[in-house]
């Protein structure tokens, strides 16, 4: 029996021939990762491991993007740790606020992940990194804690769901539209443990930016990782960040699936998950009036630069509704910087939108736009769960940049097309 | 290894951000955690729970963020036992991890109600509701998990891996 490409890098990664799904391994790591929240409940893990060194200093990434710049004494306190730690550890890939992003912006941007890695974060959307043809998957802080000292951890080989991508998508579609789609067919545990396959000739539509997207939200089907085949668009990517070129995995031919989807892109309407969950979604068309009181702009999920000239483009020239509070959440300095050279951070802020450094913030309900009782807004964010964004009593509604600048632009959820 | 309590009933995807919303994330300490566990939800939660209570839910329990903080915030409430249909898989790996006992079994998850006194031989696998008289036998988990659990959890498992 063939296997698939995550099974192919997972049996490179522990040393063996071939692996069946369902088979329990232990795969040295190319890559284990943590932030703010979740690297001081690894420290502590850590100090009772006993080992007096990391097992890689290159090989330990940690990004403190969740509650940075610190947003209280408390935050302040674990980010101190886990500064220290860093030092004390000689960790190569600490990123301090200044430069540091988002980190599942930053990771591949800084060429830390590349094709055929074997990865794991402290993060459920560690997943990110699939994009790139490497398997990439979140864990707990113990996980990280115990694989910063060994550089290996155990996985059950996870059987697969196949994503045949077919047609070209329209002019407003985009890769948040694709996996809000796939979410809402399959459902919030549609892929639960499971790896997510693309394929199909409709992935040559899709950028670097879009595949980011589509696997940064495998985790909200439940799967263990989301991936993509390398192609030219993964190679230049990976040569204009990265020193190492990876490894390419392709998945054979009599690979088994438990199940083939056959997503026509050309069929794909602008998508919206409605509250309170990623698979509760609806198109554009069917969503009626919904009223807003915040839009958000950026995350680890729609904070790509791509995201930002869609959102810019929209924008540009008008103002935002009155009485919609607009924020923009760019994923890394750079991208900061690329917005000022392109004259975006211009058009975002003279339209009357908030540019915040990178940062987690109100995704997760952190800081920087908490909602109250009763708001309601609209995210290119990837979860809309109860108190997702602040108050288990507000509203969290998903879309693409596209859809939530149009909608900044006339305070309901707007079909772009309409601006 | 024994277990005895009342039941809390939840439903399908119990998210880790009602577990402990993240707006606590910013104090990592268990009992910090234990007083907001399920507020989003279920309010009275940290109020009502007792030592040796039980979580009964349904699918896909644990869905969302990888806090390892949210299976901490249930064990330092004293809960000596997450009875589901499914489990989401990171919160799966973290509740092994860190030693909080888990079962998947869909006829218990379907047919316990709250409030119901439930019994669990974890040996054996049996759940029994004491309320009706009924049992029911969980998943078994695999050997390579039951060692691990054996071994004290993963940070136990990775010392004497080291030594």
């Amino acid at each position: 029996m063939g296997m698939t490409m995550t099974q192919k890098i997972l049996a490179a990664h522990a040393g063996l021939e071939s692996v069946t799904a369902g088979q329990l391994i232990e795969a040295k790591l190319d890559l284990v990762l943590g932030n703010d929240v979740t690297t001081p409940v690894a420290i502590k893990e850590f100090a009772k491991i006993g080992v007096d060194k990391v097992f890689d200093k290159s090989k330990v990434a940690i990004v403190p993007d969740h509650f940075t710049p610190n947003k209280d004494i408390l935050s302040a306190e674990h980010c101190k740790q886990v500064r220290e730690f860093a030092h004390k550890y000689e960790i190569e890939n600490y990123f301090e606020v200044g430069e540091m992003g988002i980190e599942h912006c930053l990771i591949p941007e800084k060429g830390l992940a590349v094709p055929g890695d074997a990865i794991i974060g402290a993060d459920s959307h560690t997943c990110t990194y699939g994009a790139l043809g490497a398997f990439s998957t979140g864990v707990g802080s113990t996980d990280m804690a115990c694989a910063m000292a060994v550089g290996e951890t155990w996985f059950k080989v996870p059987p697969a769901l196949k994503f045949e991508l077919v047609g070209k998508p329209a002019k407003w579609v985009s890769g948040k539209d694709i996996i809000l789609h796939i979410i809402g067919k399959i459902g919030v545990d549609g892929a639960l443990y499971k790896s997510m396959e693309y394929t199909g000739e409709g992935l040559k539509y899709l950028s670097m930016d879009d595949r980011f997207c589509i696997a940064n939200m495998a985790i909200e089907a439940g799967a263990k990782n989301g991936i993509f085949p390398v192609d030219e668009k993964t190679r230049e990517y990976v040569k204009a960040h990265a020193s190492r070129p990876g490894v390419e995995y392709t998945a054979d031919a009599d690979a088994e699936y438990e199940e083939t989807y056959v997503i026509d892109l050309a069929a794909l309407r602008p998508t919206v998950a409605f509250p309170h969950l990623p698979d509760n979604t609806r198109t554009i068309d069917d969503v009626g009036k919904v009223k807003l009181d915040q839009v958000v702009i950026g995350s680890c999920t729609n904070g790509r630069i791509e995201d930002m000239r869609v959102a810019a483009d929209i924008l540009r020239g008008k103002r935002v509704a009155k009485g919609v509070r607009v924020l923009i959440f760019p994923g890394t300095q750079n991208i900061s910087l690329q917005m000022i050279e392109e004259g975006l951070m211009t058009d975002f802020i003279a339209a009357g939108c908030v540019v915040s450094p990178a940062t987690c913030g109100p995704c997760l309900g952190g800081h920087m736009g908490i909602l109250a009782k009763g708001e309601r807004a609209l995210a290119t964010t990837n979860r809309n769960f109860v108190g997702r964004m602040g108050s288990p009593e507000a509203e969290v509604y998903l879309s693409s940049p596209a859809v939530a600048a149009a909608s900044a632009l006339t305070g309901w959820i707007t079909d772009p097309e309409k601006i | 290894m024994k277990a005895k309590g009342m039941v809390f009933k939840y439903g399908d995807n119990v998210d880790t951000d009602v577990i402990i919303p993240a707006r606590y994330l910013n104090d990592s300490r268990p009992e910090a955690l234990a007083s907001h566990c399920m507020e989003d939800i279920d309010a009275d939660f940290p109020k009502r729970v007792k030592a040796g209570d039980i979580i009964v839910a349904n699918k896909n329990f644990g869905c969302g963020s990888s806090r390892e903080h949210a299976p901490i915030a249930i064990k330092a409430s004293g809960i000596s036992c997450v009875i589901a249909e499914t489990f989401a898989r990171i919160f799966y790996r973290n509740a092994i991890n860190i030693g909080l006992p888990i079962l998947e079994c869909p006829q218990a998850a379907k047919a316990i109600n709250a409030g119901d006194e439930v019994e669990i031989d974890f040996t054996a696998g049996r759940i029994k509701n004491n309320k009706t008289g009924e049992t029911y036998e969980a998943a078994p988990f695999p050997t390579f998990m039951q060692e691990l659990m054996a071994a004290g959890g993963l940070v136990e498992r990775t010392k004497r891996k080291l030594a």
